[in-house]
């Protein structure tokens, strides 16, 4: 059975296709014993102006797969990445940027596909100017001058909410805090107003006031621009907070993708149901001092993948050769919910309708 | 500013302190003297031996002897030659030029090959001419100065008779053009260490730079590779490259004892090797204290150089 989403692989030409088609996206990394798959097979869309989270453990794949569409894995060291990720692009063509030419890429980086990166500490070149590096980007795919990139840089600045623009353009990374300089990230990213915005994990190194913050910022701009953003995230808290879809990845495969309220409401795959009841809630803090759940044991080691389905070994629904024979097939429960579960009909049932639903 | 300089400035004086210190006493400690050339004089007799270290103030123990010429010193006396009682300033002075052109020189051809050669080394890490020069700069760090010079003499003098032997440039013609000519043998000498060693640790600086998450950041906003590369990775990775040029300074000076020598270079340091075996205290301890002062204001210009450069460094 084909997954929803693979057999639309028509390639889109105009109109309001999805702005960008991952299809069968793998990424092999060479280990010391041999390949590594860190992405499997992933395939998903993007359509225009939603938010879709990716959501998954450190070592499931979500990273490199937005490292993937910036393409930014380099070859070297017997790296292998196939499959297709296809871009609409502005002109209305439709490119393969695993198959386009460095030149294509670069004039597609920062302008149609910005990136937003985990750490705003290193993230940012300690030795220019924030406005420097704002206006980078500009002065290079735009051809203006560097006086006029430099105020674009200023306006920039204010639109991510950092005060005193005109003077913070001269500032220096290390004299901003973790938040600003987050916020210069997003300006930097935002520049040259790309159509799709991958932010990978970006409000992880903040602290809980500032991540607040930076999610308003991020929706308040989606808003006015009408962006795309691809969320990856590990928080379900955040997850909820702005995401129109969410894929869950574990060990570099999709195992379910849903609309956001359903994936909460009716979470299908046992990995994604461990994950929501991990979460905190304020409605365990009553007299009933609950334990918070945690999924029993790690994330597979990538060189030693088990056999079929690759969460088995933690999974609390787990029978002998139905889940450890062949990999489950990513199938559709619902036109837009597919899960990667062999046994989902029979643990979905057992599930209690009480997972925490965003308003 | 101004306080870091004073309080370098402080630190320097007890440096040169300790250091000429410790070079009066290693000196002193040399077997003969400046008079033992004369003890074999027909008709000088101990009598006229024993006056002249008198006057000459040799007789009095060391450590006065040496307050005596720190003090001296201080004041901006550097003693004279006994040789011929020049100043030692001005002996210093007349040799100093030559030195410095060999010096500069060397440091060029190090910062330019050097580092072109680091920086193509890391782009292309693992590459042939990566692992080719990663040999070339073993080797060139492990062939002796003297016997290095020797070869460059024997090949291109000798068998070629593309450069002239040695000497800065021979009487009566002292054109520009014949004193590069000269220049070419004893600089790729003494710069063949620098540049080594400024491959090497260019290659590992941009290495260290090279990975850094703003360089990914660079490259996600799409500025072509040149960018990249020179703004992003060169820019930063210059920055160690600083202290490094400071800490040459004494390579250098060290490396250019052997290279003026071998090539009769009349410089510092083929003065400082023949004025120990005259055993010439004044001009010997003024050249020890010169080069230490050429070494301190290298290491100071890095320091200052480092804080243009990287604004996140700021001096206290």
């Amino acid at each position: 059975m084909s997954a929803p989403g693979v057999n639309a692989s028509g390639l889109a030409t105009s109109g309001e296709g999805p702005l960008l088609q991952v299809r069968d996206l793998t990424v092999e990394f060479r280990g010391q014993t041999g390949r590594v798959a860190a992405v499997n097979g992933v395939s998903f869309d993007v359509r225009p102006g939603e938010t879709l989270a990716l959501v998954g453990e450190s070592g499931s794949g979500k990273s490199v797969t937005s490292l993937a569409i910036m393409r930014l894995i380099g070859k070297a060291g017997g790296t292998r990445i196939g499959g297709q990720i296809l871009l609409r692009r502005r002109n209305g063509a439709t490119v393969d940027l695993l198959a386009a030419s460095d030149p294509e890429i670069r004039e597609i980086r920062g302008t149609e596909i910005a990136m937003v990166f985990q750490e705003p500490m290193t993230s940012l070149n300690p030795v220019h100017t924030i406005g420097a590096q704002v206006a980078e980007g500009i002065v290079f795919h735009r051809r203006i001058s560097r006086r006029a990139a430099l105020a674009e840089a200023v306006e920039l600045l204010d639109l991510v909410g950092i005060p005193e623009p005109r003077r913070r353009i001269d500032s220096f990374p290390h004299q901003l805090s973790g938040g600003m300089r987050q916020r210069a990230m997003i300006a930097v990213a935002l520049a040259c107003k790309p159509g799709l915005l991958i932010a990978d994990e970006p409000t992880t190194a903040l602290d809980v006031t500032i991540q607040a913050q930076i999610l308003e910022l991020m929706q308040r701009l989606q808003r006015q621009t009408g962006m795309s953003i691809v969320f990856i995230t590990h928080n379900l808290g955040v997850v909820a907070e702005v995401a129109d879809r969410v894929l869950v990845m574990y060990a570099g495969r999709i195992v379910e993708q849903a609309p956001v309220v359903p994936l909460f409401g009716q979470p299908l795959m046992p990995y994604t149901q461990g994950l929501l009841r991990s979460v905190p809630r304020l409605d365990m803090a009553g007299g009933v001092h609950e334990e918070l759940h945690a999924i029993p044991g790690n994330v597979p080691d990538p060189t030693a993948m088990p056999p079929g389905c690759a969460f088995h070994p933690r999974c609390a629904h787990f029978q002998p050769t139905v889940c450890d024979g062949a990999v489950p097939a990513l199938e559709a429960a619902d036109p837009d919910h597919s899960v990667r579960c062999a046994r989902w009909r029979e643990v979905s049932r057992r599930v209690p309708a009480s997972q925490p639903v965003p308003a | 500013m101004s306080g870091f300089l004073l309080r370098r400035l402080a630190q320097s004086i007890v440096l040169l302190w300790i250091v000429s210190m410790i070079g009066f006493a290693l000196l002193h400690l040399t077997p003969g003297g400046p008079l033992s050339q004369f003890t074999n004089t027909p008709g000088m007799t101990d009598e006229d031996l024993q006056r002249l270290t008198a006057q000459m103030g040799l007789d009095r123990p060391l450590p006065v002897q040496y307050l005596e010429w720190f003090g001296r010193l201080l004041t901006g006396d550097w003693g004279r030659s006994y040789r011929d009682d020049t100043p030692v300033l001005l002996v210093i002075g007349s040799r100093l030029g030559a030195t410095l052109q060999l010096m500069v020189t060397a440091t060029l051809i190090a910062v330019l090959v050097g580092g072109f050669i680091g920086v193509v080394g890391a782009v292309r890490r693992y590459s042939f001419f990566d692992q080719l020069v990663t040999v070339g700069a073993m080797i060139a760090l492990s062939i002796p100065t003297f016997w290095f010079g020797l070869m460059v003499i024997y090949v291109f003098s000798v068998k070629l008779g593309w450069l002239p032997p040695g000497n800065i440039s021979p009487v009566g013609n002292e054109s520009l053009i014949v004193f590069l000519h000269h220049l070419i043998g004893p600089s790729m000498v003494l710069g063949l260490v620098t540049t080594a060693i400024w491959s090497r640790f260019m290659r590992s600086s941009m290495l260290d730079v090279i990975n850094q998450d703003y360089v990914r950041t660079a490259r996600a906003k799409g500025v072509s590779e040149r960018i990249v590369l020179v703004r992003h990775v060169l820019r930063n990775a210059l920055l160690p490259m600083i202290t490094i040029a400071g800490l040459e300074v004494p390579t250098l000076l060290s490396g250019a004892l052997v290279t003026e020598t071998v090539f009769t270079w009349p410089g510092m340091g083929r003065l400082f090797l023949d004025s120990i075996g005259y055993r010439d205290y004044p001009v010997v301890m003024g050249l020890l204290t010169f080069t230490a002062i050429l070494v301190i204001i290298g290491n100071l210009l890095a320091d200052v150089l480092y804080v243009v450069a990287d604004p996140r460094i700021r001096l206290q």
